[in-house]
């Protein structure tokens, strides 16, 4: 349960909301790295991805400031209930959002490899998923913003059909390695591409438990539709 | 299901219980209250109070000034019968007897349900004395039982190490800490059931604060404890029930881990994070 109210003390409230700001702020660039990483994959624009890269120190620097604001808000203000709540939120999707950026920049490197090489795949189902990680990306940092329980339920329900979409890319890429030992090489990069796409899905989640948790006061269902069975995935070579 | 996975399920079931809503840490109630009105003339001051206060635990009573706290506590060993006008109705079980009823004895009550002020009131005579009036009133102790209670009263308090060489020195000398800590002493001396305590730290600086904390958990082995403070964070260390109250009416109780970090209605949550208005 999150507060309509005002805080009585003025400063205090103001240092909560500059923590929030910061969290949109670092959410906005996390979500921006994420959709220059996702066109990199296509277009193989060296110059989008390194732009994706270059951005990191900033995230950094941001979760670092967020975890410092963190520390001095329990020490001085000693939060309580909502309040606490939310300010260790802050402290968990700081995390998050810096892993995701980190994903990107790594998805944004491996389209670059990508270039020097023939492909022997379709780029559309990578992209369709790149999509759907960016729509829930989105969702997400407007669920942070605006302290909104539903979208992070939301956000929490559709990570299903990203990870249905890794399974089917994971199977796909493992075929194209098995006809082609040629293809070893930009399918791995493919699949890391997969899986840091996949992870950042995961955060996503992650986030929308945490929100949940944080406006709500309950938690979400321990167990959430989860779909990467690729850890189980076995592709054989047909006989 | 592997060994394994079956002890991280295990596991992530303890995490799970931690965070839940129960209220199953509470002990059974050493004292009950049911149906509770209070009235200063016409003015009611207590509305319909229902609560238990479980056994050798702490209570917590938070709420804004002039939310009943401080009455309730009044209630509880029947201050107020000194004044004209104030009545009680409802009942206030402790072993299934109502203390409340006209019939029960004021004296024997007292001592089965002790109270400490917001100011340390000691008496103006030597620190084994202020221990010693108190038992007198109810008990016939010979010289050696009786010093046997004051030194036991004194270490229970915290307080023996620093006035046991100056037992018939006055009360009045000692630093507003040890002062509380006395009171607290003279409190348990009669070995009541029941301590209430309204807001005892509020006088008293950090350190003789922490004491007194830490004093409240050793008495909680052997004292169900009702303290008022409008310390949210004192609440919060030392409290294992939080009732919040406004307007004279109880809103909502439940574990201070729990109140204090997901209530459930919305008007503790706006006090509790210092937005009420």
């Amino acid at each position: 349960m999150a507060s309509a109210a005002e805080h009585i003390v003025k400063s205090y409230e103001q240092e909560l909301r500059q923590l929030g700001n910061l969290l949109t702020e670092m959410g906005g660039i996390v979500e921006n790295q994420v959709a220059m990483a996702s066109e990199a994959i296509v277009t193989h624009d060296s110059t989008v991805a390194s732009k994706v890269v270059e951005e990191d120190p900033r995230v950094d620097a941001i979760e670092r400031q967020v975890e410092q604001f963190v520390i001095r808000l329990l020490a001085l203000r000693q939060p309580l209930a909502g309040d606490l709540r939310l300010i260790i939120a802050a402290l968990k999707i700081t995390g998050d959002l810096e892993r995701m950026g980190d994903y990107a920049s790594n998805v944004a490197k491996r389209s670059i490899v990508l270039d020097q090489f023939p492909l022997p795949y379709s780029l559309g189902g990578l992209a369709h998923m790149a999509r759907l990680v960016q729509e829930n990306l989105k969702t997400i940092i407007d669920a942070v913003g605006e302290q909104d329980a539903d979208k992070a339920v939301e956000v929490w329900r559709s990570d299903q059909a990203i990870d249905d979409l890794y399974n089917t890319i994971f199977r796909e890429l493992i075929t194209y390695m098995m006809e082609d030992p040629r293809n070893i090489t930009p399918c791995t990069h493919l699949l890391f591409i997969a899986k840091n796409l996949e992870r950042i899905g995961d955060h996503a989640t992650n986030i929308a438990e945490t929100i949940h948790y944080a406006v709500k006061g309950e938690n979400l269902p321990e167990t959430r539709p989860k779909g990467d069975t690729s850890a189980y995935a076995v592709v054989r070579p047909k006989e | 299901m592997s060994t394994t996975e079956r002890e991280l399920k295990a596991r992530l079931e303890i995490m799970g219980g931690l965070g839940a809503e129960d209220e199953a840490g509470l002990n059974p109630a050493r004292m009950s209250l049911r149906n509770l009105d209070f009235f200063y003339g016409a003015t009611q001051a207590l509305k319909g109070i229902n609560l238990d206060f479980p056994d050798r635990q702490v209570t917590g009573l938070i709420g804004p000034s002039g939310c009943g706290k401080s009455t309730l506590l009044r209630v509880l060993n029947r201050m107020y019968d000194l004044y004209p006008g104030q009545r009680a109705t409802g009942e206030v079980l402790m072993d299934g007897e109502n203390i409340i009823a006209p019939d029960v004895d004021l004296n024997d009550l007292r001592s089965r349900v002790g109270m400490v002020f917001q100011k340390p009131t000691p008496f103006p005579m030597s620190i084994y004395d202020n221990i010693a009036f108190g038992v007198k009133l109810h008990e016939r102790l010979g010289k050696s039982a009786m010093d046997e209670r004051v030194e036991w009263s004194l270490t229970r308090a915290a307080l023996w190490g620093e006035v046991k060489d100056r037992l018939s020195a006055s009360a009045m000398g000692l630093s507003g800490g040890q002062q509380q800590r006395l009171c607290i002493a003279r409190t348990i001396a009669v070995r009541p059931e029941v301590i209430l305590l309204d807001e005892p730290t509020s006088a008293l600086d950090p350190i003789s604060t922490l004491k007194v904390e830490e004093l409240m958990d050793e008495l909680k082995q052997d004292f169900t404890i009702a303290i008022v403070t409008h310390n949210l964070q004192q609440a919060a260390r030392c409290a294992d029930q939080v009732a919040f109250f406004y307007l004279g009416e109880l809103i909502e109780v439940g574990t201070a881990a729990r109140m204090f970090t997901a209530p459930k209605v919305q008007r503790t949550q706006e006090y509790i994070t210092g937005r009420f208005g």
